[in-house]
């Protein structure tokens, strides 16, 4: 009887062939999960015990003073940089510490870089088709054919980050502000479950980081949204939680203004920048 | 008719006086010889006897029994024919030859080669001889003359000789020179068919290295019995000890081929490593060195060891100019760009090599060795270093010392680590970043001409000098680990002994071919070397 | 399969193949319907002269598709030709079969030389052309497959790979040169007689190697257009200007760089394959780092990242080779060095980076920002 059954469902026939609905298993919890991890280049400790959560759909801002290990942390999450010890969890089911950068971006993790890299060589429109979500093996990507559904989300990105009159130009000469645009709009092609962005303002004008934030809040509570910025003003015109690294640990969590009333923070990092 | 007769007297008087004239010399000039016994019994008729005559000549203590001796291996010990005067040639060119007395050394003049007869020796005779005066030479007044003839008596001793050797033996001080004798006669000893000698003999010979002793101690464990057993022992115990030693000249060379591939890479170490530069003309750098070096023996001819030391910082200044004459004209232009400047110092080693084809010779030229860095250091009888290698691997410590100096106790050292860590900051802090380039990739290749006039003494020196160390010392940069002085020092040594390793049962080329697949498998396991930098320093 | 189509509807592809389809035409009458003493007539010799230019243009296009498209510069290239030609080489020595100086039914003459008893079991199989025709093929995509897996796994790029894929080909032209790895040593494999039958001494037969070569390039060139303008090519170009972006896009990047480096050491081995019956001998100084490295010139002179610029350079530098040799050797080396100075630090983009710049287009991968990838 199910043996028919199964034959009669001519898409189930083996079990694992079965795309899984939901990689992420956020049921019981935080959607990104380090614990104790820590990792030094030559003796210097850039990470140290590391304890972090992130919850699903959250929007976590993180600040710290240069050298606190911010791009380290990402470079950890993303598989760039492997720790000396600790653990990475995205959602309960998967151990980022196991898996290499593609395995890790499929899975639904997406990076901007501190430093904004697009394709310089490629067009606007390329750029947003690379980063589109698809089949990503070599074979599947040489007979790629973009279908009109792909076009008109490529498009409809465009016009969120602004750039459809720069479409078919090089993206290596656009200004720094698009480039940022650029690379945002490339992760939201991805459509990840949890975006890491790395100084998203910087080198924008006033009204270009006002639609950042705009945009970032709108993505949060679909997405989960990691900020890492220097900008005090960005942070605190979006910020619900923050997180404070000073070498290499957490120093202080919680909203901008219990945090900014923290006196070691104040003595760190906020008494420099005020 | 009276006048007919008295020319023809005259005549014939001048030609008898003419015919006569040596005879007369000799009979008016010079004493009867006064031959000795021993010298006489020489002149015997058989071999045999002549073998006994020898045999007493020694041992009659004559003071010019080793005069005798050597003229007679030498042929020269002759007789005249018709008054049996023994006399020593001296010059035997022309149908005249110069002739002294055998006895007293008097000058004789010239005698015409057919009145002077040979004292002829086989060549049973002719060992003997030998033996006779190495017994007779261990009476000479320095160590190592004694030595060397002690040395050539092993494996010679026979009935004759024994006997005096042990009394030789008596009288000598030089501990070397008494074992050297006693392993002598105890070869002998392992002939006499005495077996309690035999085996005393055995146990004095065990331990030795020398190849004639190894000769004998094979024969006795050829056969059987008790003294083949300890025979072949012994030979197992020398066999040990030959493999160490083997096992040390194989690390000798090995450490010696990688001196040479340290001093190679070197200056390759501080432009590529260190500024990041890839110069593949560095090879040619280090071909122009060595030519700096044939060229100063070329000025100064008869001098060659001044010429080499003179050629030290010639060779420097001559690499480093051509180094900084290419930085000016090329790499400058391709700052940041490795992959172009890698073609086009290629090019520029194309053109260096041709223009040495051009200039010079496309053949090789000869780059004399000095006399005090030629011959070898023995160490023992199984072991012997060469001196050129010998200086060659010290010259290689004292380059790597100098440059390590250099680079952590100096102003320039100071600044090159500075542009190389951060070449916008460097700048705003007051240093010149180009004139530091300029210095560091001048210091770079200077050294790579220390190290061609250090090849010039080992390998040929031709237009493809530098083609042929140009891949190796990449090799060994990338396996040390980019940027690290201390990574090429141990990569250099450690390839060159690996590569001696493996020679003698893969052959030279398979040797090279391993270890090429050997560091190409390394770099895949360990993408920055030995030694890698990390951090951010090396994400760059 | 549209991506193989796509080729058909790109301005360059069609100038290309257009350009390549008369000069083939053009030769083969030139050569067969005017008579020897005519000023225009092209001879046997010219025809296989310029047959050897187009496989190394193919070669340069090979090469072109690592370097100019991945960022890649491989220094053994010439490897991959070369073993392809020996593949080929092989083919054509047991084709000699007993017509050797020896007359052995089976051995080549060098191995009678050596006084070998039998074949070595990697020569069996080499007198059916269709497996010979495949080892053309499979040899040197095999090599680069395990090379390229071990070196791009590891993330070996930049200036590193450049040195061991050169330390690569030293090492197989070493061991070429021994006796005992059965493939003719220092002398290589020469002598050969004809090939599928043909007598490879007729001029038919150079004509219609001529023709194959041309046919060869235009076919290969094809199918590397048809790569870099599928959206792998684009992963090419976004992984040779940032890799590691590439990377959190969710691209392996080591895999498509190594499926574009076998079949780009695949190309480089027809090459070779068509090459080999051409010039006569395959011996070990085509593995030399030299001939390697010369290639790259050529691609660095024609223009990288645009594969028309590859054949151009291939065919102006042998060409320039053929005189210079010819007229005063000694001075070629000069020339040759100096082309790669000048083609790097004057004329970065070569000479198709000169023509665009007539013309003025609009950026492309070619003209724009052709970075290095460095480590």
């Amino acid at each position: 009887m199910t043996i028919l059954q199964s034959l009669a469902n001519r898409d189930r026939v083996f079990d694992f062939l079965i795309p899984d609905p939901s990689p992420v298993d956020v049921r019981h919890g935080p959607i990104l999960y380090l614990e104790d991890v820590s990792v030094s280049f030559d003796g210097f400790k850039a990470i140290n015990d590391l304890n972090l959560t992130i919850d699903d759909g959250e929007l976590r801002c993180i600040i710290g003073p240069n050298g606190a290990g911010k791009t380290t942390m990402m470079d950890i999450i993303t598989g760039k940089t492997r720790p000396d010890h600790g653990q990475v969890w995205f959602g309960s089911r998967h151990n980022l510490l196991t898996m290499n950068e593609p395995e890790i971006a499929t899975l639904g993790i997406g990076r901007k870089f501190q430093k904004p890299t697009v394709f310089e060589a490629l067009s606007v429109f390329e750029n947003l088709e690379l980063a589109m979500s698809a089949d990503k093996r070599v074979m599947p990507t040489l007979v790629a054919r973009l279908s009109g559904e792909a076009r008109d989300r490529i498009d409809e990105v465009l016009e969120m980050i602004g750039l459809q009159t720069e479409r078919d130009r090089a993206a290596g000469i656009l200004s720094h502000g698009q480039k940022q645009w650029l690379e945002i709009g490339m992760l939201l092609m991805q459509r990840p479950r949890l975006l890491l962005v790395d100084e998203p303002v910087a080198g924008m004008t006033e009204q270009e980081m006002e639609r950042t934030g705009e945009l970032l809040t709108s993505l949060a509570g679909k997405q989960s949204v990691v900020v890492v910025e220097h900008d005090m003003g960005f942070v605190r015109s979006i910020a619900r939680k923050v997180t404070v690294l000073h070498q290499g640990s957490v120093l202080a969590e919680g909203s901008m203004d219990q945090v900014s009333s923290d006196p070691r923070v104040v003595e760190v990092y906020l008494g420099e920048e005020s | 008719m009276n006048l007919l007769r008295t020319i023809k007297a005259t005549l014939l008087f001048w030609c008898c006086v003419a015919l006569a004239t040596p005879v007369l010399a000799q009979q008016t000039n010079i004493a009867e010889q006064d031959v000795p016994p021993e010298l006489a019994a020489l002149a015997a008729d058989s071999y045999a006897d002549k073998g006994k005559a020898i045999q007493a000549l020694i041992a009659s203590d004559h003071p010019r029994t080793r005069t005798w001796l050597t003229t007679l291996l030498d042929g020269k010990l002759q007789r005249i024919k018709e008054s049996g005067r023994f006399v020593i040639v001296t010059d035997n060119r022309g149908r005249d030859w110069t002739v002294i007395d055998a006895v007293d050394d008097t000058p004789l003049g010239e005698v015409s080669r057919r009145n002077i007869d040979r004292i002829t020796i086989n060549n049973a005779l002719r060992n003997q001889l030998r033996s006779a005066m190495a017994v007779l030479d261990l009476d000479a007044p320095t160590v190592q003359e004694r030595l060397a003839s002690a040395d050539r008596l092993l494996g010679k001793v026979d009935v004759n000789l024994a006997e005096p050797l042990a009394a030789r033996l008596e009288a000598e001080e030089s501990p070397a020179v008494r074992d050297k004798l006693t392993q002598a006669l105890a070869i002998y000893q392992l002939q006499s068919g005495d077996s309690a000698a035999i085996s005393e003999a055995i146990d004095t010979l065990s331990g030795s290295l020398n190849p004639a002793v190894r000769a004998a101690l094979n024969g006795v464990a050829a056969g059987e019995g008790e003294a083949a057993e300890s025979a072949r022992q012994a030979l197992a115990g020398i066999e040990q000890k030959l493999k160490l030693n083997r096992a040390a000249e194989t690390l000798y060379f090995g450490l010696s081929l990688g001196s040479v591939l340290v001093l190679a890479a070197i200056g390759l170490a501080i432009t590529f490593g260190v500024m990041g530069v890839i110069n593949m003309a560095h090879g040619e750098l280090i071909m122009l060195g060595a030519y700096t070096t044939w060229m100063m023996q070329q000025l100064l001819p008869g001098q060659p060891g001044l010429a080499l030391i003179l050629s030290i910082p010639a060779g420097f200044l001559v690499a480093a100019v051509a180094g900084i004459i290419i930085e000016r004209s090329v790499i400058r232009f391709l700052k940041g760009r490795p992959l172009e400047t890698l073609l086009a110092t290629f090019g520029v080693s194309l053109i260096l090599q041709q223009l040495v084809r051009t200039l010079v010779s496309p053949l090789n030229r000869t780059v004399v060795t000095p006399e005090w860095m030629s011959g070898s250091l023995v160490i023992n009888e199984a072991l012997s270093l060469t001196l050129n290698r010998l200086y060659v691997l010290g010259f290689a410590l004292v380059v790597f010392a100098g440059i390590m100096l250099v680079m952590r106790k100096t102003r320039l050292g100071l600044e090159v680590r500075a542009v190389t860590q951060n070449r916008a900051m460097a700048r705003s802090m007051g240093i010149r970043a180009t004139r530091v380039d300029i210095m560091t990739f001048a210091l770079g290749s200077g050294v790579a001409g220390l190290a061609g006039v250090a090849l010039s003494q080992l390998t040929n020196v031709g237009p493809n000098l530098g083609q042929s160390y140009i891949i190796d010392s990449f090799m060994v940069v990338v396996f040390g680990g980019v940027g690290n002085l201390w990574g090429t020092l141990v990569a250099g040594m450690s390839l060159g002994v690996i590569n001696q390793v493996l020679e003698p049962w893969a052959g030279a080329i398979l040797a090279k071919i391993i270890v090429l697949v050997f560091i190409i498998l390394f770099i895949q396991k360990r993408p920055r070397g030995l030694f890698p930098q990390k951090g951010r320093a090396a994400e760059g | 399969m549209h991506w193989l189509a796509k080729p058909a509807t790109e301005r360059s592809t069609q100038i290309f193949i257009g350009v390549l389809t008369a000069a083939l035409v053009a030769v083969c009458l030139l050569n067969l319907l005017l008579p020897a003493g005519h000023p225009l007539h092209v001879s046997t010799y010219t025809v296989t002269l310029l047959g050897k230019y187009l496989c190394y243009a193919l070669l340069a296009v090979a090469v072109d598709l690592v370097w100019g498209y991945l960022g890649i510069l491989s220094l053994g290239h010439g490897a991959f030709f070369a073993l392809g030609g020996y593949a080929m080489g092989m083919y054509l020595m047991r084709q000699i079969g007993d017509r050797g100086v020896y007359g052995h039914p089976v051995l080549p003459d060098f191995m009678v030389f050596l006084d070998w008893e039998s074949l070595p079991w990697y020569w069996h199989g080499f007198d059916m052309a269709w497996f010979a025709f495949l080892m053309v093929l499979l040899v040197p995509g095999l090599l680069a497959l395990v090379f390229g897996f071990l070196a791009f796994r590891s993330r070996v790029t930049g200036v590193y790979l450049s040195i061991i894929t050169q330390a690569l080909t030293f090492a197989l032209m070493l061991a070429f040169f021994r006796n005992e790895m059965g493939f003719g040593g220092n002398n290589g494999l020469t002598d050969f007689k004809e090939l599928l039958t043909f007598d490879l001494s007729a001029d038919s037969t150079r004509l219609g190697l001529f023709v194959a070569s041309g046919l060869a390039l235009g076919l290969g060139y094809w199918l590397c257009r048809a790569i870099v303008s599928s959206k792998l090519g684009r992963v090419c170009v976004a992984s040779r200007d940032a890799e590691a972006r590439t990377r959190f896009l969710g691209y392996r990047v080591e895999r498509v760089q190594l499926f574009v480096f076998v079949v780009s050491a695949m190309l480089a081995g027809v090459a070779g394959a068509l090459y080999v019956p051409q010039v006569g001998i395959i011996n070990p100084s085509v593995f030399s780092p030299l001939f390697s490295i010369e290639i790259v010139v050529w691609v660095a002179l024609g223009g990288r990242a645009t594969l028309y610029g590859a054949v151009i350079g291939a065919i102006l530098v042998n060409y320039a080779k053929t005189v210079f040799t010819g007229v005063m050797p000694d001075a070629w080396l000069f020339a040759l060095g100096g082309l790669f100075v000048i083609a790097t630090v004057v004329l970065p983009q070569g000479l198709a980076g000169l023509l665009a710049k007539r013309k003025r287009g609009k950026p492309t991968a070619s003209a724009k920002g052709v970075k290095e990838a460095t480590a």
